[in-house]
C-alpha cells in the first residue's frame, strides 16, 4: 500500500524539528562524537540497500542485487565503526574525568 | 517473523523514538554513554525488521555483506589513532554518499519497482546528493590526512566549473525524469560526483571540520532521499533528523571557531578570506 506523499512529507518536516532542537545545548567538548554518533545514525541508509539486495525474477544476480549488497557492506562498515568509534570517544571522556 | 513483519512500522517508531534519543543522549555529557546505546539498538531493530519485509531478499548476500562490513568497520575503529578521528569520520561519510549512490542505481535498474513522477525526483535528488557527499568527503579525508594539500583550489575558473557542473547535472536529471533514460541517470550521477570535488576543493585545509560536519549533514539528507523513493518512514525520519542535526552542529561549530558558516561554504569560490590551511 502506498502511503499519500503528504503524509510521509509531514513526517519528514516534523522529524527536520526535532533534529534542529535536539543538538542546540550541545557541550563543545561533545562535538566531534557527536559528529560521529549522526553518522553511524546515517548509516540507516543500509535499509534502502537490504531493500534492493533481492532476487528479480527468481535471479539472484543481477545488477541491482550485486549493487545492493555492495551498498549493504559500505553501509555496514559505517554502522559498526560508527558506534564503535563513537563509544571509543566516550570512553576517553569518562577516563580523563577520575 | 509473521508477527515482526505485521508490527514493522511500530518497531520502526521504536527504531525513530531510539535515534532521537541518541541525539538528545549525544549533547549532555552525562546521557552521551546511553544515548550511543540507544543508537545501536534502534539501528539493529531497524535492520531487522527491513530483513523480515523485503520482498524476496537474498539473505545470503546480504549476510555476507553485512558480515564483512562489520569486519572492515570494527577493525578500523579499534585501530585508528585518536588524532585521526576527524578524518575517519569524513572518509565515513563518503561511504554513506556512495551507498546513496548505489542504492539509487540499484533503484533505477530494478525491474520489480516502477517508480512514479514523484518517485522519479526522489531518486534524482538521493542519488545526486550522495554523489556529492562521496567525492566531497573523500577531499575533506584527503586534505584532514594531509594526503592532498591542504592549499585552497583557486581561480576566476572555479565558479563557473561549479555552475556548469550543477546544471548539466540537473539538466540530466531533468531528462532522466521526463524519458526516465538511464543512460540519462548514469550521466547524472558522474556529474554530481565531479561536483563533490569541485565544491570541496576550494575549502581550505583550517575550515574542513566544518564541513565534514555539514557534509554530515548532506549524507542524512542522501538517506531521506533514498527514504522517500522507497517509501520507508525510519529512513525517512533518521535522514531528516541527521540532516538537519548536522547542519546545525555546523553552525555551531562555525561560531565557536569564530567563522561565519557562508564564508566555509561559499568563500572558496569567491577567493574570500581564507582560515590558515
Amino acid at each position: 500500500v502506498q502511503t499519500p506523499f503528504v503524509a510521509t512529507f509531514t513526517i519528514f518536516v516534523l522529524a527536520i524539528f526535532i533534529g534542529y532542537h535536539v543538538v542546540w545545548s550541545v557541550t563543545p567538548a561533545l562535538h566531534t562524537p557527536l559528529m560521529a554518533v549522526t553518522n553511524a545514525l546515517s548509516s540507516i541508509i543500509v535499509v534502502g540497500a537490504v531493500l534492493q539486495t533481492v532476487d528479480i525474477g527468481g535471479q539472484a544476480i543481477t545488477l541491482t542485487s550485486v549493487l545492493g549488497a555492495v551498498s549493504v557492506f559500505l553501509a555496514s562498515v559505517n554502522i559498526f565503526g560508527g558506534f564503535a568509534v563513537t563509544s571509543r570517544m566516550l570512553e576517553m571522556f569518562k577516563k580523563k574525568k577520575k | 517473523m509473521n508477527l515482526i513483519a505485521q508490527y514493522a512500522d511500530w518497531i520502526y517508531l521504536v527504531a525513530a523514538v531510539l535515534f532521537i534519543l541518541t541525539l538528545k543522549g549525544l549533547s549532555s555529557p552525562t546521557g552521551a554513554i546511553a544515548g550511543n546505546r540507544y543508537g545501536m539498538v534502534g539501528m539493529a531493530l531497524a535492520v531487522l525488521v527491513t530483513l523480515v519485509i523485503a520482498p524476496s531478499p537474498n539473505f545470503a548476500l546480504i549476510v555476507l555483506a553485512m558480515v564483512a562490513g562489520a569486519a572492515v568497520g570494527l577493525y578500523r575503529a579499534k585501530t585508528v589513532p585518536m588524532t585521526q578521528m576527524p578524518e575517519t569520520v569524513a572518509l565515513m561519510h563518503s561511504l554513506v554518499g556512495l551507498a546513496a549512490v548505489l542504492i539509487a542505481l540499484a533503484a533505477v535498474h530494478n525491474g520489480d519497482q516502477h517508480h512514479s513522477t514523484v518517485q522519479r525526483v526522489e531518486l534524482f535528488i538521493g542519488c545526486f546528493i550522495g554523489g556529492i557527499t562521496f567525492t566531497a568527503s573523500v577531499v575533506a579525508w584527503g586534505k584532514l590526512s594531509a594526503k592532498l594539500a591542504a592549499k585552497p583550489l583557486k581561480g576566476g575558473w572555479v565558479k563557473p566549473v561549479q555552475i556548469g557542473l550543477a546544471l548539466g547535472m540537473v539538466g540530466f536529471g531533468g531528462h532522466y525524469f521526463i524519458t526516465e533514460s538511464l543512460t540519462s541517470f548514469w550521466v547524472m550521477t558522474a556529474f554530481s560526483v565531479v561536483l563533490g570535488y569541485f565544491l570541496i576543493a576550494p575549502i581550505g585545509g583550517g575550515d574542513m571540520p566544518v564541513v565534514v560536519s555539514m557534509l554530515n549533514s548532506y549524507s542524512g539528507w542522501a538517506a531521506a532521499g533514498i527514504g522517500f523513493t522507497l517509501n520507508n518512514s525510519v529512513l525517512i525520519i533518521a535522514g531528516s533528523l541527521v540532516g538537519s542535526s548536522g547542519a546545525i552542529l555546523s553552525y555551531i561549530m562555525c561560531k565557536a571557531m569564530n567563522r561565519s558558516l557562508m564564508n566555509v561554504i561559499f568563500g572558496g569560490g569567491m577567493g574570500g578570506d581564507e582560515a590558515a590551511g
